[in-house]
Protein backbone atom coordinates (compact mmCIF):
# COMPACT_ATOMS: atom_id res chain seq x y z
CA UNK A 1 0.00 0.00 0.00
CA UNK A 2 2.69 2.43 1.06
CA UNK A 3 4.74 1.93 -2.08
CA UNK A 4 1.75 2.54 -4.38
CA UNK A 5 0.90 5.82 -2.65
CA UNK A 6 4.58 6.75 -2.60
CA UNK A 7 4.90 6.15 -6.35
CA UNK A 8 1.73 8.07 -7.18
CA UNK A 9 2.67 10.99 -4.94
CA UNK A 10 6.11 11.31 -6.53
CA UNK A 11 4.47 11.35 -9.97
CA UNK A 12 2.06 14.12 -8.90
CA UNK A 13 5.00 16.18 -7.63
CA UNK A 14 6.82 15.61 -10.91
CA UNK A 15 3.76 16.98 -12.72
CA UNK A 16 3.32 20.01 -10.47
CA UNK A 17 6.99 20.91 -10.38
CA UNK A 18 7.85 20.00 -13.95
CA UNK A 19 10.59 17.60 -12.83
CA UNK A 20 12.18 15.18 -15.24
CA UNK A 21 10.81 11.62 -15.09
CA UNK A 22 12.44 9.88 -12.16
CA UNK A 23 13.79 13.09 -10.61
CA UNK A 24 11.31 12.81 -7.74
CA UNK A 25 12.73 9.33 -7.01
CA UNK A 26 15.57 11.13 -5.27
CA UNK A 27 13.18 12.62 -2.68
CA UNK A 28 13.70 11.24 0.81
CA UNK A 29 11.36 11.71 3.74
CA UNK A 30 13.53 14.64 4.78
CA UNK A 31 13.42 16.43 1.41
CA UNK A 32 11.97 19.87 2.09
CA UNK A 33 9.16 20.66 -0.32
CA UNK A 34 8.73 24.39 0.26
CA UNK A 35 12.45 25.10 0.42
CA UNK A 36 13.36 22.79 -2.44
CA UNK A 37 10.42 24.04 -4.49
CA UNK A 38 10.04 27.78 -4.01
CA UNK A 39 7.64 28.16 -6.91
CA UNK A 40 4.74 26.51 -5.05
CA UNK A 41 2.13 29.28 -4.83
CA UNK A 42 -1.43 28.95 -3.52
CA UNK A 43 -2.82 27.95 -6.93
CA UNK A 44 -0.16 25.27 -7.37
CA UNK A 45 -0.76 23.92 -3.87
CA UNK A 46 -4.52 23.87 -4.53
CA UNK A 47 -4.02 21.98 -7.79
CA UNK A 48 -1.67 19.55 -6.07
CA UNK A 49 -4.26 18.77 -3.37
CA UNK A 50 -7.10 18.26 -5.85
CA UNK A 51 -4.90 15.97 -7.91
CA UNK A 52 -3.95 14.00 -4.80
CA UNK A 53 -7.66 13.51 -4.08
CA UNK A 54 -8.34 12.29 -7.62
CA UNK A 55 -5.37 9.98 -8.01
CA UNK A 56 -5.21 8.63 -4.45
CA UNK A 57 -8.98 8.48 -4.00
CA UNK A 58 -8.97 10.45 -0.75
CA UNK A 59 -10.82 13.53 0.51
CA UNK A 60 -8.84 16.39 2.04
CA UNK A 61 -10.51 18.92 4.32
CA UNK A 62 -9.41 22.51 4.01
CA UNK A 63 -8.59 22.75 7.71
CA UNK A 64 -6.04 19.96 7.35
CA UNK A 65 -3.91 22.08 5.05
CA UNK A 66 -1.08 23.85 6.83
CA UNK A 67 2.53 24.75 6.23
CA UNK A 68 3.77 21.69 8.09
CA UNK A 69 2.15 19.42 5.51
CA UNK A 70 4.52 20.69 2.83
CA UNK A 71 7.59 21.02 5.02
CA UNK A 72 9.01 17.68 3.91
CA UNK A 73 8.16 14.95 1.45
CA UNK A 74 7.80 12.55 4.40
CA UNK A 75 5.10 14.74 5.97
CA UNK A 76 3.05 14.81 2.79
CA UNK A 77 3.48 11.07 2.23
CA UNK A 78 2.46 10.19 5.79
CA UNK A 79 -0.57 12.45 5.49
CA UNK A 80 -1.62 10.72 2.25
CA UNK A 81 -1.15 7.27 3.80
CA UNK A 82 -3.18 8.19 6.89
CA UNK A 83 -5.93 9.61 4.66
CA UNK A 84 -6.12 6.46 2.58
CA UNK A 85 -6.28 4.30 5.71
CA UNK A 86 -9.23 6.43 6.88
CA UNK A 87 -11.06 6.03 3.59
CA UNK B 1 -2.20 31.99 -37.91
CA UNK B 2 -4.67 34.82 -37.91
CA UNK B 3 -6.63 36.71 -35.26
CA UNK B 4 -10.21 37.23 -36.38
CA UNK B 5 -13.58 37.87 -34.78
CA UNK B 6 -16.80 35.89 -34.56
CA UNK B 7 -20.31 36.98 -33.51
CA UNK B 8 -21.04 35.63 -30.06
CA UNK B 9 -24.63 35.73 -28.74
CA UNK B 10 -25.43 37.73 -25.61
CA UNK B 11 -28.32 36.91 -23.30
CA UNK B 12 -31.39 38.74 -24.59
CA UNK B 13 -30.67 38.23 -28.27
CA UNK B 14 -27.87 40.75 -28.93
CA UNK B 15 -24.43 39.71 -30.12
CA UNK B 16 -20.90 40.70 -29.15
CA UNK B 17 -17.73 40.30 -31.14
CA UNK B 18 -15.22 37.88 -29.68
CA UNK B 19 -11.73 37.13 -30.86
CA UNK B 20 -10.67 33.80 -32.36
CA UNK B 21 -7.24 32.55 -33.33
CA UNK B 22 -7.46 30.61 -36.57
CA UNK B 23 -5.39 28.47 -38.90
CA UNK B 24 -7.85 28.70 -41.74
CA UNK B 25 -7.04 27.71 -45.32
CA UNK B 26 -10.54 26.47 -46.14
CA UNK B 27 -9.59 22.83 -45.83
CA UNK B 28 -11.82 19.78 -45.39
CA UNK B 29 -11.27 19.19 -41.67
CA UNK B 30 -11.87 22.15 -39.38
CA UNK B 31 -11.30 21.64 -35.66
CA UNK B 32 -12.93 23.93 -33.10
CA UNK B 33 -10.72 24.12 -30.00
CA UNK B 34 -12.52 24.48 -26.66
CA UNK B 35 -9.84 25.92 -24.37
CA UNK B 36 -9.04 24.99 -20.78
CA UNK B 37 -10.68 27.20 -18.13
CA UNK B 38 -9.42 29.68 -15.51
CA UNK B 39 -5.77 29.29 -14.48
CA UNK B 40 -5.44 26.19 -16.60
CA UNK B 41 -6.25 28.32 -19.65
CA UNK B 42 -3.01 30.22 -19.11
CA UNK B 43 -0.90 27.16 -18.43
CA UNK B 44 -2.35 25.30 -21.44
CA UNK B 45 -2.38 28.21 -23.91
CA UNK B 46 0.98 27.56 -25.53
CA UNK B 47 0.38 23.81 -25.68
CA UNK B 48 -3.02 24.43 -27.28
CA UNK B 49 -1.73 26.80 -29.96
CA UNK B 50 1.24 24.52 -30.66
CA UNK B 51 -1.16 21.62 -31.29
CA UNK B 52 -3.03 23.88 -33.73
CA UNK B 53 0.24 24.69 -35.47
CA UNK B 54 1.00 20.97 -35.88
CA UNK B 55 -2.52 20.38 -37.23
CA UNK B 56 -1.99 23.21 -39.73
CA UNK B 57 1.19 21.48 -40.89
CA UNK B 58 -0.80 18.28 -41.32
CA UNK B 59 -3.40 19.99 -43.51
CA UNK B 60 -6.07 20.53 -40.86
CA UNK B 61 -7.72 23.88 -40.08
CA UNK B 62 -8.39 24.89 -36.49
CA UNK B 63 -10.14 27.67 -34.59
CA UNK B 64 -9.52 28.77 -31.00
CA UNK B 65 -12.27 31.19 -29.90
CA UNK B 66 -12.08 33.42 -26.84
CA UNK B 67 -14.88 32.54 -24.46
CA UNK B 68 -17.09 35.44 -23.28
CA UNK B 69 -15.46 37.09 -20.25
CA UNK B 70 -12.02 35.58 -20.97
CA UNK B 71 -8.84 36.83 -22.69
CA UNK B 72 -9.66 39.80 -24.97
CA UNK B 73 -13.42 39.61 -24.40
CA UNK B 74 -15.27 42.83 -23.57
CA UNK B 75 -17.82 40.92 -21.52
CA UNK B 76 -17.45 40.92 -17.74
CA UNK B 77 -16.61 37.49 -16.40
CA UNK B 78 -18.68 38.26 -13.27
CA UNK B 79 -21.80 38.33 -15.49
CA UNK B 80 -21.01 35.15 -17.41
CA UNK B 81 -22.29 31.61 -16.84
CA UNK B 82 -21.12 28.31 -18.38
CA UNK B 83 -24.14 28.25 -20.67
CA UNK B 84 -22.80 31.50 -22.26
CA UNK B 85 -19.54 29.70 -22.97
CA UNK B 86 -21.39 26.80 -24.56
CA UNK B 87 -23.37 29.20 -26.72
CA UNK B 88 -20.17 31.03 -27.66
CA UNK B 89 -18.52 27.79 -28.79
CA UNK B 90 -21.66 26.84 -30.68
CA UNK B 91 -21.67 30.23 -32.42
CA UNK B 92 -17.98 29.88 -33.30
CA UNK B 93 -18.57 26.35 -34.64
CA UNK B 94 -21.34 27.68 -36.85
CA UNK B 95 -19.49 30.80 -37.96
CA UNK B 96 -16.31 28.97 -38.95
CA UNK B 97 -18.01 25.80 -40.19
CA UNK B 98 -16.21 23.51 -37.74
CA UNK B 99 -16.33 19.79 -38.53
CA UNK B 100 -14.76 18.51 -35.30
CA UNK B 101 -13.92 19.65 -31.79
CA UNK B 102 -10.86 19.36 -29.59
CA UNK B 103 -11.65 20.14 -25.96
CA UNK B 104 -8.85 20.78 -23.49
CA UNK B 105 -9.61 20.01 -19.80
CA UNK B 106 -12.58 22.13 -18.61
CA UNK B 107 -13.36 23.21 -22.18
CA UNK B 108 -15.04 19.83 -22.52
CA UNK B 109 -17.70 20.87 -19.99
CA UNK B 110 -19.27 23.45 -22.30
CA UNK B 111 -19.21 21.80 -25.72
CA UNK B 112 -21.72 22.43 -28.48
CA UNK B 113 -23.88 19.43 -29.34
CA UNK B 114 -23.22 17.18 -32.28
CA UNK B 115 -19.60 17.99 -33.16
CA UNK B 116 -17.52 14.80 -33.01
CA UNK B 117 -13.98 14.96 -31.71
CA UNK B 118 -11.62 14.57 -28.78
CA UNK B 119 -11.46 15.62 -25.14
CA UNK B 120 -7.94 15.93 -23.75
CA UNK B 121 -7.53 15.25 -20.00
CA UNK B 122 -11.19 15.53 -18.99
CA UNK B 123 -11.99 17.13 -15.62
CA UNK B 124 -15.16 17.53 -13.56
CA UNK B 125 -16.53 21.03 -12.99
CA UNK B 126 -16.61 20.30 -9.25
CA UNK B 127 -12.84 19.67 -9.26
CA UNK B 128 -12.18 23.02 -10.93
CA UNK B 129 -14.37 24.80 -8.38
CA UNK B 130 -12.71 23.01 -5.49
CA UNK B 131 -9.22 23.96 -6.67
CA UNK B 132 -10.17 27.64 -7.05
CA UNK B 133 -11.83 27.62 -3.64
CA UNK B 134 -8.75 26.04 -2.10
CA UNK B 135 -6.41 28.55 -3.70
CA UNK B 136 -8.44 31.34 -2.11
CA UNK B 137 -8.44 29.69 1.33
CA UNK B 138 -4.71 28.96 1.20
CA UNK B 139 -3.76 32.49 0.18
CA UNK B 140 -6.10 33.95 2.83
CA UNK B 141 -4.41 31.74 5.40
CA UNK B 142 -1.00 32.96 4.26
CA UNK B 143 -2.30 36.47 4.89
CA UNK B 144 -3.43 35.46 8.38
CA UNK B 145 -7.17 35.17 7.64
CA UNK B 146 -9.21 32.01 8.16
CA UNK B 147 -12.00 31.32 5.68
CA UNK B 148 -14.44 28.43 5.68
CA UNK B 149 -14.95 26.49 2.45
CA UNK B 150 -18.62 25.65 3.02
CA UNK B 151 -19.45 29.22 4.02
CA UNK B 152 -17.63 30.68 0.99
CA UNK B 153 -19.42 28.27 -1.31
CA UNK B 154 -22.82 29.08 0.15
CA UNK B 155 -22.22 32.81 -0.16
CA UNK B 156 -20.84 32.39 -3.69
CA UNK B 157 -23.89 30.50 -4.87
CA UNK B 158 -26.10 33.31 -3.60
CA UNK B 159 -24.26 36.43 -4.68
CA UNK B 160 -21.19 35.38 -6.66
CA UNK B 161 -17.62 35.36 -5.35
CA UNK B 162 -14.04 36.06 -6.36
CA UNK B 163 -11.92 32.91 -6.27
CA UNK B 164 -8.17 33.07 -6.96
CA UNK B 165 -8.64 36.33 -8.83
CA UNK B 166 -11.61 35.16 -10.94
CA UNK B 167 -14.88 36.98 -10.30
CA UNK B 168 -17.48 34.23 -10.60
CA UNK B 169 -21.22 34.74 -10.77
CA UNK B 170 -23.57 32.73 -8.55
CA UNK B 171 -24.86 31.03 -11.69
CA UNK B 172 -21.29 30.20 -12.78
CA UNK B 173 -20.63 28.42 -9.49
CA UNK B 174 -23.96 26.61 -9.42
CA UNK B 175 -23.71 25.32 -12.99
CA UNK B 176 -20.00 24.58 -12.96
CA UNK B 177 -20.20 22.42 -9.86
CA UNK B 178 -22.65 20.09 -11.58
CA UNK B 179 -20.95 19.85 -14.98
CA UNK B 180 -19.40 16.53 -15.98
CA UNK B 181 -17.34 15.60 -19.04
CA UNK B 182 -19.60 14.43 -21.86
CA UNK B 183 -19.94 10.69 -22.30
CA UNK B 184 -21.00 11.04 -25.93
CA UNK B 185 -19.75 8.16 -28.05
CA UNK B 186 -18.41 10.46 -30.76
CA UNK B 187 -16.21 12.33 -28.28
CA UNK B 188 -13.03 10.38 -27.62
CA UNK B 189 -11.31 10.97 -24.27
CA UNK B 190 -7.52 11.33 -24.54
CA UNK B 191 -5.80 10.90 -21.18
CA UNK B 192 -2.44 12.31 -20.20
CA UNK B 193 -1.01 8.76 -20.15
CA UNK B 194 -1.85 8.38 -23.85
CA UNK B 195 0.35 11.30 -24.88
CA UNK B 196 3.05 10.70 -22.25
CA UNK B 197 4.97 13.19 -20.15
CA UNK B 198 3.66 15.05 -17.14
CA UNK B 199 0.55 17.21 -16.91
CA UNK B 200 1.19 20.81 -17.99
CA UNK B 201 -2.05 22.10 -16.42
CA UNK B 202 -0.72 21.14 -12.97
CA UNK B 203 2.55 23.01 -13.31
CA UNK B 204 3.37 25.61 -10.70
CA UNK B 205 4.95 27.57 -13.55
CA UNK B 206 3.88 27.46 -17.20
CA UNK B 207 5.95 25.14 -19.35
CA UNK B 208 5.90 23.56 -22.77
CA UNK B 209 6.30 20.00 -24.00
CA UNK B 210 6.86 19.51 -27.75
CA UNK B 211 6.62 15.72 -27.42
CA UNK B 212 3.14 16.01 -25.90
CA UNK B 213 2.10 18.46 -28.62
CA UNK B 214 3.27 16.02 -31.31
CA UNK B 215 1.45 13.14 -29.64
CA UNK B 216 -1.90 14.90 -29.31
CA UNK B 217 -1.72 16.31 -32.83
CA UNK B 218 -0.96 12.78 -34.06
CA UNK B 219 -4.06 11.40 -32.33
CA UNK B 220 -6.20 13.89 -34.26
CA UNK B 221 -4.35 13.54 -37.53
CA UNK B 222 -4.61 9.75 -37.49
CA UNK B 223 -8.25 9.92 -36.39
CA UNK B 224 -9.17 12.31 -39.18
CA UNK B 225 -7.36 10.24 -41.80
CA UNK B 226 -9.57 7.22 -41.07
Amino acid sequence: MRSTIDRKLRKILEDVLGLKPGQADAFTNETGLFGYLPELDSMAVAGLLTEMEDRLDIVIDEDEIDGELFETYGNLLNFAIAKQEDA
Amino acid sequence: MKATIYPCPLPGGAAASELALTFDRGRQHRVLVAPALFDEANRMRRFTVEVMRRLDGAGIDSILPDLPGCNESEQELAQVEPEDWRMGLEAAARHFGATHVLAIRGGGLVLPDKLPGWHFAPVKGASLVKTLLRARIISAREAGREEDAAELMERGKEQGIELAGWPLSAEMLRQLEALLPSKRGDLIPVDQEMIGGSALWLRAEPDEAPDQVDALAAVLTVGLAQ
